[in-house]
């Protein structure tokens, strides 16, 4: 047994208290540390992933402890390569947060990171259901920090909005959490799928109302609707580096559901059957258009973007809900593009609050940098709003495929067809007033041009769009791999055996029972 | 003795989703704190309620309490009571700041406001 597989969540863990107490009041040290540790987590889930894609699967026992008595991390192909998606994004993400100086304006901004980090990537780590329910509350804590950073009475407002709504979540977690323990007394996702599996057709009750309040803890937070009202006034009021790592949260409620549902509840079996095709899909659906729509209809740039998240999560979602091998495989490489295009339009979103008086969509005066962040605008919105030439639309086209086979295909067709073209409709309005308007805009005559914003900002928003530019050009190869990434999560015989069967301490006592 | 640790939980869990649905920040945070007690409760029944049994699988003993639930409930209490303390303090300094204690959005006007600072 190596210890690579914990390093992830160990590493954030000893950065983050190390920059609080030792490096509190030099933050060229912090900034340094956090860096080193975001580079750190790279290479370590660059190998974790390399370890994964042959279909290994690497199991921690902590402590020794065998699989259904201690918490186990496990790590496949799906969870390595959330992890290397999250360290890549977070390095950009820090890279803008220093160049745009974010990180001077509060404190303690590299130390709330590097534990947001430790949740994040704890969460896509673990087989564990409660371990989970877990670093949910270590990212979201975090996450309460890095919202209000730097203050401010609306975004303190809108923080209070968030923390309430997640701490209701997250009491429904334990609400599903308490009922899957009394229906079958494990809490362990690969013991769960072996028991759920035994669970007699008469006493399945329980279990349903377990399957179903977990999904709509996983729907809070990938902002399904109608559980997606937190996110709008959350993410457009946090702060831009913040929000732009908030784009991978929503994606640890899609990876929650993919990782529930295709081992525990799995689409064939008969006590949830159902349950994805009847309420997900339209659930799904109706956010798809509730985002394009909230694109179409927002008064402010930053709610703009808040609200594409939205509706690129209902794609993701109308993906994961057809349940099939090809349906959850375009899933997967939508996730991808999906968080970095989100995330490459918030620091963007950013990047014109610097140099605008307000994030109105009126005409004013060009933004300092205008030509250049107006470019990357241009480039980050044709991703988001699925056009060609960028993996948006590739990733469009692999849901419309994988679902044309499927009942609903006519729905799924007409919605996404149909939202897209108010997306594009949406952004194309919005750009053009802010960046192209603006051109015909007189400045006052007293009016002092604030100054651009720094390389190091542009280079790592640069980064993002460079990065939405190689899982464009790659994607057969990333397809190729989400394929077979969708192969072993609908065959996890070899996940539970490997978990459930590795010898620990205790495990000798399983045969006594 | 399950009829009343039902209807405790019962109860707990309607005032909390009624005070949740209040429109001032205190009455929903009480209603929050009233659901994680409710859950707690909930969490320690779901490893079945026995009286007086050893907490721990020994020889020669026939019933025995789960004593996992009990470990369940002392994270979620820990996370629930830090959790309390974090929202309590933001929506305290929310109130400071903006003088107003509603947990719904503001309006376009006072957004604008805002904006025009």
């Amino acid at each position: 047994m190596n210890h690579w597989i914990i390093v992830p969540i160990i590493l954030p863990a000893i950065l983050a208290p190390f920059i609080v107490l030792a490096a509190r009041h030099h933050i060229g040290i912090q900034r340094a540390f956090s860096v080193a540790g975001v580079l750190a987590l790279i290479a370590i889930s660059t190998g974790l992933a390399w370890q994964a894609a042959d279909g290994t699967i690497t199991l921690y026992q902590t402590g020794d402890w065998a699989a259904p008595f201690g918490i186990v991390l496990v790590g496949d192909r799906l969870s390595t390569m959330m992890v290397l998606l999250t360290s890549v994004l977070a390095l950009f993400v820090l890279l803008y947060a220093i160049g745009s100086k974010w990180d001077e304006r509060g404190r303690h901004f590299h130390a709330l990171f590097q534990f947001q980090l430790m949740g994040i990537l704890g969460a896509f780590l673990t087989g564990d259901l409660f371990n989970l329910f877990v670093f949910f509350e270590v990212l979201l804590i975090a996450s309460y920090g890095l919202m209000i950073h730097s203050g401010g009475d609306q975004r303190l407002r809108a923080g209070v909005q968030y923390v309430l709504y997640n701490l209701l979540g997250s009491t429904l977690f334990l609400f599903a959490l308490g009922s899957i323990y009394a229906e079958t007394g494990t809490l362990n996702m690969a013991d769960l799928a072996v028991r759920v599996a035994e669970v007699g057709p008469e006493a399945t009750v329980g279990i349903r109302v377990a399957a179903v309040l977990l999904l709509m803890v996983f729907a809070i937070k990938a902002a399904l609707a109608p559980l997606h009202f937190w996110l709008p006034s959350s993410y457009s009021e946090a702060p831009g580096p913040v929000a732009a790592l908030f784009a991978i949260m929503t994606k640890v409620g899609a990876y929650a559901i993919i990782r529930v549902y295709t081992m525990i509840f799995h689409p064939e079996l008969e006590v949830t059957m159902g349950l994805h095709d009847t309420w997900l899909l339209p659930a799904a659906l109706v956010s798809l258009v509730i985002g394009m729509v909230g694109v179409l209809a927002a008064k402010h740039l930053d709610r703009l973007v808040a609200f594409s998240v939205i509706g690129s999560m209902g794609m993701v979602m109308v993906a994961i809900s057809l349940m099939s091998e090809a349906g959850i495989a375009a899933a997967l490489y939508y996730i991808i593009h999906s968080t970095l295009a989100a995330a490459a339009l918030f620091l963007i979103v950013d990047l014109v609050k610097t140099g605008r008086a307000g994030l109105t969509l009126v005409a004013a005066p060009p933004v300092s940098g205008a030509a250049l962040t107006a470019g990357l605008f241009f480039v980050a919105a044709i991703a988001m709003a699925g056009l060609p030439p960028l993996s948006g639309f590739i990733g469009k086209l692999l849901i419309l495929e994988a679902s044309f086979s499927t009942d609903m295909a006519v729905w799924v067709w007409a919605i996404i067809l149909s939202s897209s073209l108010i997306a594009v409709v949406g952004f194309a309005r919005a750009g053009s007033v802010v960046f192209w308007k603006g051109q015909s805009v007189e400045y006052e005559e007293d009016a002092v041009l604030p100054d651009a914003p720094s390389t190091l900002a542009y280079a790592a928003v640069g980064g993002l769009v460079a990065m939405l530019i190689a899982h464009t050009i790659f994607a057969g190869h990333m397809h190729d791999y989400m394929q077979v990434m969708a192969e072993q999560l609908f065959a996890p015989v070899d996940y539970i055996s490997t978990v459930v069967e590795t010898p620990g301490k205790m495990s000798t006592t399983k045969e006594g029972h | 003795m399950e009829l009343l640790v039902a209807t405790a939980i019962g109860i707990l869990t309607a005032g909390g989703i009624y005070l949740v649905l209040r429109l001032r920040t205190f009455p929903v945070i009480l209603g929050v704190s009233l659901l994680t007690y409710a859950v707690n409760v909930f969490l320690f029944a779901s490893g079945r309620l026995t009286i007086g049994a050893s907490p721990i699988l020994i020889d020669g003993v026939e019933t025995y309490t789960d004593p996992l639930p009990q470990a369940l409930v002392l994270t979620a209490i820990v996370i629930s009571f830090g959790m309390t303390a974090v929202v309590v303090m933001i929506a305290l300094g929310a109130y400071l700041g903006s003088n107003d204690d509603h947990v719904d959005d503001p309006d376009d006007a006072a957004l604008a406001a805002e904006d025009a600072k």
